[in-house]
């Protein structure tokens, strides 16, 4: 599904700080599975997730998703192939505050025009989904944590996409709501969704959910 | 296409929620704007209402005035001159008038006498003007005297007001018979101010006047659309230099919308990374900046423009009668014709709402172009 | 005459344009020099938004092109009045040598902003950018053009001078000026009535051509260019006359005047989107021969000929109407 060769990542090209987050990354991931990316915090993996979900590009070396190459795509192209391809979870949940919990859900979608009946209709389908019906009309800095959270997913998926990427997702849970998120993704792989995810939480890349688990440090690939 | 509208239509409702989240921050500048316009407006809106008033005085009046000149200053018109004159072909009619001013030491305030050539006016009346009416208390059948030059007092009968559509120019206007007005003035016999020609073609005014400077050397015709001309020029005079004045305004609004639109705060940098990031493009994000513009700029335009059709038309634009009126002691307190003049909205709108997008333009791309990953490396 | 409000408001948007242009003019040079599609470096990130930038901006200085001349034909007609023999916008542009040169300049302007933005939409298609480096060399030609188009602007007003009354004589004296009275000198009607409709039917029929087969855009804005100085000798030389139903007034302008019912609105708004579509799907397709656009330049091309087809169409109908309705007969 996703081929990365070669990859390096420089912050601060050519100044005095110049650093290195990712230093020659080859790595294949298999479409239909849950993969986690794990290793201490400055080791790379939030990083490799924004190459990998096309929110940046590579300083060198080549991502293939799907076979075809996007490492060289500007970002236009790049955010074309992301909105269609990806859905994103996020640590801090990122939603917009002062918006309802449907009209966060429904943000992505924008830009590709739907009509308004259609795409509120997701929405609503996708809360609903996700036990929050009676939460849409909320403002979503009244929703609880695990609220949030499942409004972030349900934004995420609002797309449609193939895969869905999540960065430390249960950093900000409890584990009884840290367990119910590995039981979502479970359904999302089940559906036929890749999803791949970064943690340092052994709840996580300990979970006979996670297929694969790769070991990041200082922005190598080390065995787990 | 369908898409394309309804992309539109997406992101205007994303822009109308979050300046309703923003309501303080976006309601100084939008405060400033409307003002801004609201004055640029009331100028322009008056000026304009001005010149109509104008133009619609002077279409009444004789098409070319002739004057004699002695040593450069303006002189009565001697008899026999109009004979001089001969006939001139496009000349409808010539007539000599009478006319001049008096000072009130009552109200301090000159008035204009004259005779009107209809000879409407009966012996030992007057026809006076509003602004005369209302300053003097006058009602029809009063009396009033006049002390003349010579000293000596006259009293007269006011027979009517004329109306106030046209007060601009006759508020200060008294009406009298010939003889009345020969003897107030000791007006020589014979004598006239000037002399009035009608000409029926247009294209011959300018042939009647030349024709006219050829049989009295020391005349000077002036032309009706001269004198409009010359009204128009210095009304667009005064505007364009009270304009002029209002440039720094002007500048320092720009560099407020600079400021403004720069100054995003932590919130605001952070919902774009979050647009970015859940696949909002660069230019999906100027879009709905150039919605969010276009709304503040819109509405403050409206309102200001409104605003000021109320003030100007309503209110007689009572914030700027001094600098944009007055050329007579009396104001003239009139009703202006509302109109509305396309080039005039857009001369506004290009003086208030082209700054403002080209001030705010470098700050909205900067935020536009927030890298998309921002969001997870905080 | 600068202290004019409308004459205010021309130079400042044209000012300011030239402004913003030349400012970025450095910005545009260094992605000219330094643009590398296959880098992944921050710099070629920092080139590519930039891209952004200058593209609003163009779309910024068109729009202020289009406004601003809207503006100089309103204003110059409003100033007829102060000018001895000017009957209208016509008479205002001939006071001096400069008017109809500025008016030139910003049609032209307007059109060359049309064609870079079509490039821009282009090769915005292609993830390889293929036409940066000439969308860039033009828009630093810009910077110079408008800059020019000001400077006659600046010209204009700057000769303006009213003849208004002065202290010792009417202004009859001072300035009399024959021959400003509004009259163009125009082409005989019939010849002109043949190149109009001659060309019209060109320009729709190239225009068809590179809709249905989705090439020969050269020749369709060739065609474009002919038609729109077609359109505007037979604007100038019948056109207004059955308009005006007079048989010597030939202004191009009052026909966008109240008095008769803005009907210019309805036969420039068709001729300008028309031969700026045509005039871009030249372009386009000229520039589309780049490897990355093969693919993609055809269905723009064929989309710019069809606007520009069906404009030259609607122009010829209002016109076309507009001959029929009129009371005055020309041609025996």
């Amino acid at each position: 599904m996703i081929e990365l060769s070669g990859i390096r990542k420089v912050f601060n090209q050519s100044r005095h700080n110049e650093y290195r987050a990712l230093d020659g990354i080859d790595l294949f991931l298999a479409g239909r599975q849950i993969t986690a990316l794990s290793g201490p915090s400055g080791s790379g993996k939030t990083t490799l997730l924004t190459l990998i979900g096309c929110l940046a590009r590579p300083t060198a070396g080549r991502v293939r998703l799907r076979g075809e190459d996007i490492s060289g795509l500007p970002e236009r192209f790049l955010t074309e192939i992301r909105r269609r391809t990806f859905g994103f979870v996020f640590q801090q949940f990122n939603l917009v505050r002062g918006l309802s919990a449907v009209d966060n859900v429904m943000l992505p979608a924008y830009p590709l025009g739907p009509t308004h009946r259609e795409l509120r209709d997701r929405a609503e389908a996708l809360l609903a989904r996700l036990h929050l019906a009676d939460r849409r009309d909320a403002r979503v800095e009244w929703l609880s944590g695990g609220e949030q959270q499942r409004v972030a997913i349900a934004r995420a998926l609002i797309n449609d996409p193939e895969i869905v990427i999540a960065d430390e997702p249960t950093a900000n849970l409890d584990t009884a709501l840290a367990k119910a998120f590995m039981g979502i993704l479970e359904e999302l792989h089940a559906e036929g969704r890749t999803v791949i995810l970064t943690s340092h939480d052994p709840l996580v890349t300990g979970s006979v959910a996670v297929h694969r688990v790769v070991a990041l440090r200082d922005g190598r690939i080390v065995p787990p | 296409m369908r898409t394309w509208v309804a992309r539109q239509a997406w992101l205007i409702d994303f822009t109308v929620g979050s300046l309703a989240r923003r309501k303080t921050k976006n309601l100084g500048l939008w405060l400033v704007y409307a003002t801004l316009v609201f004055v640029l407006a009331s100028v322009a809106l008056y000026t304009q209402a001005l010149r109509l008033e104008a133009a619609a005085v002077l279409a009444h009046s004789p098409e070319v005035i002739v004057q004699r000149l002695v040593a450069g200053r303006h002189d009565l018109i001697p008899p026999g001159y109009l004979e001089r004159m001969g006939r001139i072909r496009g000349v409808q009619k010539r007539e000599g008038r009478l006319w001049g001013y008096y000072y009130d030491p009552v109200l301090k305030a000159n008035y204009t006498f004259m005779v009107p050539p209809d000879a409407g006016v009966a012996r030992g009346t007057l026809v006076v003007g509003p602004a005369l009416e209302r300053e003097r208390g006058l009602a029809r059948e009063n009396g009033i005297s006049f002390r003349a030059y010579s000293g000596r007092l006259f009293s007269f009968t006011v027979a009517d007001v004329l109306p106030a559509a046209t007060e601009l120019m006759s508020a200060d206007l008294v009406l009298m018979h010939e003889e009345d007005f020969r003897a107030f003035f000791e007006y020589p016999a014979g004598h006239f101010t000037d002399i009035a020609l009608s000409v029926a073609n247009p294209r011959e005014v300018r042939t009647v006047a030349a024709k006219v400077a050829a049989a009295l050397p020391d005349s000077r015709p002036i032309l009706r659309e001269e004198v409009l001309r010359t009204y128009a020029s210095i009304l667009d005079w005064r505007e364009g230099l009270v304009l002029a004045v209002l440039s720094g305004a002007l500048l320092a609004f720009a560099i407020l919308a600079w400021e403004k639109a720069s100054g995003l705060s932590a919130e605001e940098r952070r919902e774009i990374g979050i647009l970015k990031a859940v696949g909002w493009e660069t230019g999906d994000v100027i879009l709905m900046k150039f919605w969010e513009g276009a709304l503040i700029s819109g509405s403050a335009f409206l309102a200001g423009y409104l605003a000021a059709y109320l003030h100007v038309f309503r209110f007689g634009a009572t914030l700027f009668e001094p600098v944009l009126k007055g050329w007579s002691v009396l104001y003239p307190r009139f009703e202006l014709v509302p109109a509305i003049d396309g080039l005039q909205v857009a001369t506004l709108f290009l003086l208030t709402v082209f700054p403002y997008t080209a001030a705010v333009l470098v700050p909205i791309w900067r935020a536009a172009v927030t890298d998309p990953d921002s969001v997870m490396r905080q | 005459m600068f202290f004019h409000p409308a004459v205010i408001a021309i130079l400042l948007a044209s000012g300011l344009g030239v402004a913003m242009l030349l400012a970025a003019a450095p910005f545009a040079a260094q992605v000219i020099r330094r643009w590398d599609t296959g880098s992944g470096s921050e710099l070629q990130l920092v080139l590519e938004r930039r891209t952004y930038l200058f593209s609003t901006l163009l779309a910024f200085v068109f729009a202020a092109q289009l406004l601003g001349l809207l503006l100089f034909v309103f204003n110059a007609d409003a100033m007829a009045v102060m000018f001895v023999g000017a009957m209208c916008a016509v008479g205002t542009l001939n006071v001096n040598p400069w008017g109809f040169p500025a008016l030139g300049a910003q049609v032209a302007l307007f059109f060359l902003a049309a064609v870079w933005l079509a490039i821009n939409h282009l090769d915005n298609q292609a993830p390889d950018y293929p036409l940066v480096r000439l969308k860039y060399a033009l828009f630093l030609a810009f910077g110079p053009l408008l800059a020019g188009s000001f400077a006659l602007q600046f010209a204009y007003f700057q000769g303006l001078r009213a003849d208004v009354i002065t202290s010792c004589c009417g202004s009859l004296f001072s300035a009399d000026t024959q021959g400003l009275s509004g009259d163009l000198s125009a082409l005989p009607p019939r010849p002109a009535l043949w190149g109009f409709y001659g060309s019209l039917a060109l320009a729709t029929a190239a225009a068809g051509h590179a809709w249905l087969r989705r090439r020969s855009g050269p020749l369709l804005a060739l065609a474009s260019a002919l038609a729109f100085g077609a359109a505007m000798a037979g604007i100038l030389s019948f056109l207004s006359l059955y308009v005006y139903e007079h048989p010597h007034h030939h202004c191009p302008f009052c026909i966008l005047k109240p008095e008769y019912g803005h009907q210019g609105y309805a036969l420039y708004i068709p001729l300008f989107v028309a031969t700026a579509a045509g005039l871009a799907a030249g372009a386009v397709q000229l520039c589309g021969r780049k490897a990355s656009l093969r693919a993609r330049a055809p269905a723009l091309t064929g989309r710019l000929a069809a606007t520009a087809g069906a404009g030259f169409l609607l122009f010829a109908v209002v016109a076309t109407a507009m001959i029929w309705r009129s009371n005055l007969i020309l041609l025996g």
